[in-house]
């Protein structure tokens, strides 16, 4: 009898701190896994920066599998988590059909649209920032060949590949950029083994700077090309620290900026287009300690200079998802 | 005679698996530094507690019927099929081509083909392993797993290259029309709290009259007796004249059918477009529950309700405390398969021999109190008894 006491109790107690708790944000991660050290980790990042700065707490949910993405979404709303935050392009087809089941919980998206009235849609303009690493790998480059190892082949991988290829023919017309995509299913986000297949395939062919755009995959990759003494980029979080000396540079895509933000406006996120670009500094390029040494002063500059140039308009970078085409060859 | 009585090998030797599995789960919770009684309560209040709860508990319960309902048909006929992954993946893709290629009129009609179309599609897979095991010997187990990776591949295949949306990123075929959606629990049992967003549908009933049939076709039909004969001793089926080939195949059917019409659940019934991964597993744990189900169909349904109440249990513990990663809840569920299936008789061993010995002392017991007592019969019956093992 007493067990079963302190049993509603325990269930009482619960109960109250349950409905106690009003609206924290959630953060929903994709496949690559929270601790990918890229894309999923940047959104983790910005969501403990919001934390420590405010002291709140948040909910965060990771998936194991594609079919799970409408469960997760509907005990987070449940919950009355508001806003709900997720990082990935395939929450797409699903939020569509969430959001209108919970109207009064406002929703987050990155790197997807989606056209509803109480969504956010967050999008960056990677190619900008690609272009930038373009230049500073075929700048550092000796062999004049550049590689570039995506993660999952979809039109948003190839805006990365795309811009990297433009940046890196403009500061040398004369460059070859290899690209190879990991794989066709989000199990491509996760799969550091064949990144480093990849990775060594394209130093094989020449290839003296290699930029993994490819979430958790990028550490095969990364690892490959600091083991054969090349330089790599990594991308969406600052990888520099991963293989300090052999990383030329990262691509930073401010994911972690997104979600803080997020987090921050709460319940009265405004719903909508979000495009963050150069300009916002929503992307860029990474400068620490860590690589300080391999961008020379010339470097710096003539980077620099392009990234006014895109802000001012007067070099427009093609973007791959406009028409599906990229204006550089790649092999 | 009997080792032991009934009740004790369908319910008791489960539930003490199932205590043993989530003792050893308390530890592993203690060993992360959390509470396991909280961690308990968290699970039940999640899988139980409430209508949501209860959907998605009943949700995954209709997978893992269809799916350990397979592994049983199968298990009659002695025939391992581990190859319930790439029927169930199959049977997804039939369920798709019915809802997307063919305007249908009304749910209902929708629901009849879908059903005939994924255990069509479900059936073929299972044909093949089937065919070679029949013919050539090849072992089912072997063929079948690697069925699961040639089906996977297929699904990708056919995701990326022919049923992706154009335009859309996400490998996954469009949304199926409005006129098959299934109603869902908050339609027809609404008034016990389900909402809209309940995954629980009717392909639940599906379910149930599949446990039916499952036990009208093994206890009650010629073509069960044969499987059941052919699975006890294959020489002396095919002397009693019952064809061997044929039961290896009808029997594999009917497993992959089974197995493959688990997709109007999860693709037709939830997700309402078939992805990547759509099993989820269901395939290996419908393994676990035909094992401890014993392969029949009321086992079977139990069974399914502790896995699907693991599954639910598990995603709401993730949810709740955090320092349960999606790792650990694999690691319980893990655990509760080790000891049902893989452990099964470390419990039933001493079970028996208590029954055993219970069995003989009221035996001897009897035996003392009748006028014409046999004091050898309990002594040399001991050894006897413990040969037959």
């Amino acid at each position: 009898m007493s067990m079963m006491k302190s049993f509603l109790g325990a269930a009482a107690a619960l109960a109250i701190t349950a409905t106690g708790a009003l609206a924290e944000p959630a953060l929903v991660f994709d496949l690559g896994g929270k601790f990918d050290r890229s894309f999923n980790e940047a959104a983790f990042n910005g969501a403990e920066m919001w934390a420590e700065e405010t002291g709140e707490s948040y909910r965060e949910i990771e998936l194991q599998n594609d079919a799970q993405r409408e469960q997760a979404l509907r005990r987070l709303a449940e919950a009355g988590s508001n806003p709900i935050v997720m990082a990935g392009f395939a929450f797409g087809s699903t939020l569509d059909v969430i959001a209108p089941e919970y109207p009064d919980t406002s929703f987050v998206i990155i790197d997807a649209v989606v056209d509803q009235p109480n969504v956010q849609s967050i999008i960056f303009q990677e190619h900008e920032g690609s272009y930038l690493v373009g230049m500073l790998a075929a700048m550092a480059s000796e062999s004049g060949t550049v590689g570039f190892v995506g993660g999952m082949d979809i039109p948003l991988i190839s805006r990365f590949a795309c811009g990297y290829a433009q940046g890196a023919v403009a500061a040398n017309p004369d460059a070859t950029v290899l690209a190879n995509m990991t794989g066709t299913t989000p199990a491509a986000w996760n799969d550091p083994v064949r990144g480093g297949e990849l990775a060594r395939g394209q130093i094989e062919r020449g290839a003296d700077v290699i930029y993994a755009a490819a979430g958790g995959t990028g550490i095969g990759v990364l690892q490959a090309a600091a083991d054969a003494g090349v330089f790599g980029i990594g991308v969406d979080s600052n990888q520099n620290y991963l293989h300090p000396g052999s990383m030329l540079t990262s691509m930073l895509k401010r994911v972690d900026v997104a979600v803080y933000n997020a987090f921050t406006a709460g319940e009265e996120i405004e719903p909508g287009l979000v495009v963050l670009g150069l300009e916002e500094e929503g992307v860029g390029y990474a400068l620490d300690e860590y690589n300080e040494e391999l961008i020379t002063e010339e470097m710096m500059a003539a980077v620099d200079e392009a990234r006014a140039a895109i802000i001012a308009g007067d070099i427009e970078v093609h973007n791959f998802s406009d028409d599906g085409t990229c204006p550089v060859q790649m092999q | 005679m009997d080792k032991m009585p009934k009740w004790a090998d369908v319910i008791l030797i489960p539930l003490i698996s199932v205590i043993l599995a989530l003792l050893v789960s308390g530890l592993v919770v203690i060993f992360i530094g959390e509470s396991p009684i909280e961690a308990m309560q968290i699970m039940i209040r999640g899988a139980f507690g409430n209508a949501y709860g209860w959907g998605y508990t009943l949700f995954y319960t209709t997978n893992f019927i269809f799916t350990g309902l397979a592994v049983a048909v199968a298990f009659h006929a002695k025939m391992f099929n581990i190859g319930g992954e790439g029927q169930a993946a199959l049977g997804g893709l039939g369920v798709a081509i019915i809802c997307l290629t063919i305007p249908w009129p009304h749910w209902s009609v929708a629901l009849l083909a879908a059903v005939i179309g994924s255990a069509v599609f479900g059936a073929a897979w299972a044909a093949i392993p089937a065919y070679l095991q029949a013919k050539r010997g090849s072992h089912i187990v072997i063929t079948t797993i690697m069925f699961n990776f040639i089906a996977s591949a297929l699904l990708v295949y056919l995701l990326v290259n022919v049923f992706r949306v154009p335009g859309s990123m996400a490998p996954e075929t469009a949304r199926f029309p409005e006129a098959v959606h299934l109603p869902n629990a908050s339609q027809f049992a609404g008034f016990l709290g389900f909402r809209p967003s309940t995954p629980l549908n009717v392909s639940f009933f599906v379910a149930i009259l599949a446990c039916v049939f499952v036990w009208l076709l093994i206890w009650r039909t010629r073509l069960g007796y044969e499987i059941r004969a052919f699975g006890h001793s294959e020489t002396a089926a095919v002397y009693a004249g019952i064809h061997p080939v044929k039961i290896v195949m009808v029997s594999m059917l009917i497993s992959g059918g089974l197995a493959g019409m688990m997709a109007i659940n999860g693709v037709m019934g939830e997700a309402e477009r078939l992805v990547i991964d759509n099993v989820q597993g269901a395939g290996f744990v419908g393994i676990a529950v035909a094992l401890m189900g014993r392969s029949h169909p009321v086992g079977v349904f139990l069974a399914a309700l502790l896995f699907g109440a693991l599954y639910q249990g598990g995603a709401e513990l993730e949810f709740e405390m955090p320092a349960v990663s999606r790792e650990m809840i694999v690691v319980i569920q893990a655990l509760v398969i080790l000891f049902t299936g893989a452990l099964d008789n470390m419990v039933r061993m001493p079970m028996e021999a208590f029954f055993l010995a219970r069995h003989r002392r009221q035996e001897a017991a009897a035996a003392a109190a009748a006028p014409n007592p046999k004091p050898d019969a309990a002594h040399t019956g001991a050894p006897a008894a413990q040969r037959e093992e």
